[in-house]
């Protein structure tokens, strides 16, 4: 009955005023990936600061944008785009711009994320954890060399039709460009053309396109060959199957989620503290631990979870190809690749 | 009378109605059996245990799924009855009223929700609110449910009311009763049927809606899918077989106590 | 009316025809704000330029439907030609949806005649029994009814042990699999309609008709049929429509390898590109398709009543 009474009383006050809500003080309201925050974190942050933290979850880079596109961006505070994403956001004019020194721990930063290709110069975010794209393949199915691109893309008999890839045209197709050899936002015709015709070819060794059980189909022996995150990648061989994580000579996908200032937060200030207390070495250490990637800050060795620094996934060994990340096209560009990705998948 | 055929008894419906049974359940005996799961993973089995159910109650998403579970079920009871209410109404005027102009248009109007994929009513329900300065959370969620839920409660309704004669209604109403009393005291009770499944369709609808509950919902507040969907995002863990055995054993509850009240309503 | 009362089926009369238009108040009051306008909203977008990343620019534009028909090849500088590829996905989708239905019904309907046949006092429970499994998350029973399909699952062992087959049918990432899909998604939405609709037949009539020495099929084609079409038609609208739009559970059985409508128009609202005109339009194909089939079949059925009548 309660929600009823709430349901009418929100109905009347829309209806009548056509007002927001009123933020009350005190809040932070976080555009979240599900489950990518340890839930102890959380409570930490609110005991530190008094601040209570409201979260709201999405399920894709894409999703973040449509549902702050359709008129979302001004309810949230901070949100947790990818790489690519935050360039984007920031070309939409959805991000605002942290001034110089409003964030107290910007130096905790670590060099090499400092003055990242997709936010030069740190301006609307801070990082929160990387870590890259590749596949794994299950050894007991094929024994041979997996670190090359053609284990996905021109696959050996004993692999194909049982190769699971992500269900994600960036991922996908980042990956063909480096099998090929070519720019990911390439604008020359035959290199265009020859990815289509590689795809075409490729797709006849696919046993499906599946993210939400790309972990599941690696475990279970569904699926011999499964492009798939490096933590995501290091729960399956924990969980028992013989799979190992490839590191393709010809380059893999890296990626990295950063924490952005949103335009028009309604409760800015908490929204730096929440910032500042994730640039803080221990808090994000936290997080690592909980999630398995790798963070972007200075002086979290101690905190991290010793297992972490010797697993395979996020070790690249030395002959590895060079990660890459997902870049973002122009919009004529744009047009060609949803073109070959929309002849992969009719 | 060799020739006599029983039409109560059609050989071969039998078997279809266990097969469909065996279909619907087989996958939930899966659920059930790796929500026992002493393993990280649903697809290994590592011996017997409780531990997932424990971390239901306990672990760190515990009161997250509690109110997840809450918004979800008060959602679905609130938005199936006011949508089994509005669609009883609706099929009334379209089956009990006669040929009218907007009869069409209004059938046309009732099966929409159907026919626009979710994605694109998710989509424009939101953009909707936006304009209008409607703050998404618990209220905007129950609206779009309790729209979307009509034709799935219409449809089993109306079928059924087109299967009943309305000799019933004119015997009562030379009898002297007012339209009224023909509506709420004969042809209402005759409805039970159809209402009891319009009801049911529009709560499983309720309940298991993701796309759309994902666009309108806010920041702040999660109903069961949405949650489940989320969690599933960092691979599936048995503790989603734990809740979805609970809920099963709850919805088994609730029908075996229905059925034991209707039965003792029965003997006095 | 002695026709009407003995076939029980389409008992449409006008009792009520004074409080028809309060009666579909409600329903048209929610109906428009919370449907109809978005959809009309849609329209409107479908016929506006596209903002690249999703979101609209307030130009017309025809652009979103030229793409749906004509194919410019892959830099979009070709002379126009058909475009095949909307219109495979759409038939695509038809046949799967098409597919599932008549699955649904070939299981849904003995099931709902059989549960309408046991004693009144039973009835709900097997009712409730149809819906329980729905109460569990549609992507958990999909992953779990994948793991049963599996080459290894518990479906193939039993098969074998049965010695039915030789070798594991492969049954995961197949077409067939997406009609499985489609059809555990929405098989209760066949059997309750039905269920509904044969619940309240007078077997009697039947009885009386065979009794008479009406053949079996006569009995069944003069008398039960018109009494369970409109629930036969009900849970046919309930499965094929829905399905159509459907892509969640088809996409994790079938491997997603080839789109459905619903990924198609997913894909234009949160997917890389996104193009919202386009999308816009691709819905507004999908609805006018379905509601012309719908409104032809309702001014049949509405002819068909008045010829009886």
């Amino acid at each position: 009955m309660k929600h009823l009474t709430q349901f009418t009383a929100a109905a009347a006050m829309a209806l009548a005023l056509g007002a927001q809500a009123a933020q009350a003080e005190g809040k932070v309201v976080v555009y979240h990936w599900f489950e990518y925050m340890p839930a102890e974190l959380l409570e930490k942050f609110t005991e530190e600061t008094g601040i209570e933290v409201v979260m709201d979850t999405f399920d894709s880079n894409e999703a973040l944008l449509a549902s702050l596109k359709a008129g979302a961006i001004g309810t949230y505070d901070v949100a947790v785009p990818g790489d690519y994403m935050v360039k984007i956001m920031a070309g939409e004019g959805m991000l605002d711009t942290i001034a110089d020194g409003e964030l107290a721990n910007k130096g905790n930063i670590q060099e090499e994320w400092a003055d990242p290709s997709f936010d030069p110069g740190r301006q609307h975010s801070i990082p929160y954890q990387w870590g890259s794209t590749s596949f794994m393949v299950n050894r007991d199915v094929y024994q041979g060399d997996i670190n090359t691109t053609d284990i996905l893309f021109n696959p050996p008999a004993e692999l194909s039709g049982k190769i699971n890839m992500l269900d994600s045209q960036g991922e996908v197709i980042a990956m063909a460009s480096l099998h090929m050899g070519i720019p990911q936002c390439s604008t020359d015709r035959e290199q265009l053309k020859a990815l289509n015709a590689m795809l075409q070819e490729a797709k006849q060794h696919w046993a499906s396109f599946n993210s939400d059980t790309a972990k599941e189909v690696l475990v279970s022996g569904d699926a011999a060959v499964g492009q798939i995150y490096d933590g995501f990648g290091a729960k399956a061989r924990q969980e028992g199957a013989n799979v190992e994580y490839a590191f393709p000579k010809e380059g893999y996908v890296v990626w990295m989620d950063n924490v952005v200032l949103l335009k028009d937060a309604p409760n800015r200030d908490n929204a730096l503290k929440f910032m500042d207390f994730l640039l803080e070495p221990e808090n994000i250490a936290a997080v690592t631990n909980y999630a398995r990637y790798s963070s972007g800050v200075v002086g979290t060795k101690e905190f991290l979870d010793p297992e972490l620094s010797t697993q395979p996934e996020s070790n690249p060994p030395a002959e590895a190809g060079k990660g890459a990340f997902i870049e973002v096209c122009d919009e004529e560009t744009q047009k060609v690749y949803d073109q070959i990705w929309t002849n992969l998948k009719k | 009378m060799g020739r006599r055929f029983d039409i109560k008894h059609v050989p071969g419906f039998l078997p279809v109605t266990i097969l469909c049974l065996v279909v619907l359940y087989a996958p939930l005996l899966v659920v059930t059996i790796y929500s026992l799961n002493d393993s990280n993973s649903i697809t290994n089995w590592e011996g017997v245990s409780l531990r997932w159910y424990a971390d239901v109650f306990t672990g760190p998403e515990a009161e997250k799924f509690k109110l997840a579970a809450w918004n979800s079920f008060t959602i679905a009871i609130i938005a199936a009855t006011v949508s089994t209410s509005i669609a009883t109404l609706a099929a009334t005027a379209m089956v009990r009223g006669g040929r009218f102009r907007l009869r069409t248009v209004s059938f046309g109007l009732i099966s929409m929700p159907l026919m626009v994929p979710e994605i694109v009513t998710a989509v424009a329900t939101l953009i909707f609110f936006n304009s209008i300065g409607f703050t998404r959370g618990y209220s905007s969620i129950l609206l779009a449910h309790i729209a979307f839920c009509i034709p799935f409660a219409y449809m089993p309704i109306a079928a059924r009311m087109q299967g009943i004669e309305d000799s019933y209604e004119q015997a009562a109403l030379d009898l002297y009763a007012t339209k009224r009393q023909a509506f709420t005291r004969i042809l209402l009770p005759m409805m039970v049927p159809g209402i009891i499944s319009g009801y049911l369709l529009a709560f499983i609808i309720s309940l298991d809606d993701f796309i759309i509950t994902n666009f309108v919902k806010g920041a702040g507040i999660e109903t069961l899918p949405t949650a489940i969907f989320g969690s599933v995002k960092q691979g599936i863990k048995p503790n989603i077989m734990a809740i979805s055995t609970m809920l099963l054993a709850l919805s088994i509850l609730m029908v075996t106590i229905s059925y034991f009240v209707s039965k003792s309503d029965k003997k006095t | 009316m002695a026709g009407g009362a003995a076939s029980g089926g389409s008992a449409r009369t006008d009792t009520y025809r004074e409080a028809r238009h309060w009666l579909l108040l409600p329903s048209w009051v929610v109906l428009i704000f919370l449907i109809l306008i978005p959809v009309l909203m849609m329209l409107v977008y479908s016929f506006l330029t596209k903002e690249f990343r999703g979101g609209v620019i307030w130009e017309f534009s025809l652009d979103a439907y030229d793409q749906f028909f004509f194919n410019r090849g892959l830099f979009g500088d070709e002379p126009p030609s058909i475009e095949w590829t909307y219109i495979t996905i759409f038939w695509r989708s038809i046949w799967q949806a098409g597919a599932a239905t008549i699955l649904s019904l070939v299981i849904g309907f003995p099931t709902a005649y059989f549960i309408a046949t046991r004693p009144e006092k039973v009835r709900p429970m097997w009712v409730f029994l149809i819906t329980i499994p729905y109460w569990v998350n549609l992507l958990i029973r999909t992953v779990s009814m994948k793991f049963v399909l599996r080459d290894q699952g518990p479906l193939n062992d039993f098969l074998l042990w049965t010695g039915l087959i030789d070798s594991p049918l492969h049954i995961v990432n197949t077409n067939f699999a997406v009609q499985l899909g489609l059809f555990y998604s929405y098989l209760p939405f066949m059997v309750l309609p039905i269920y509904a609709s044969v619940e309240r037949y007078n077997f009697a009539l039947s009885e009386a008709a065979s009794d008479l020495y009406a053949g079996k099929w006569v009995t069944l084609r003069r008398i039960l049929l018109p009494a369970v079409k409109p629930g036969v038609i009900a849970g046919c609208i309930l499965v094929f429509v829905p399905s159509l739009g459907s892509f969640l559970a088809p996409d994790l059985l079938g491997g997603a390898k080839n789109f459905m409508i619903g990924s198609l128009i997913e894909e234009q609202f949160k997917g890389n590109a996104g193009n919202w005109p386009f999308g816009a339009a691709a819905s507004m194909i999908l609805l006018s398709m379905v509601l012309i089939i719908l409104i032809v079949f309702a001014r049949q059925q509405a002819r068909a009543e008045k010829g009886g009548a």
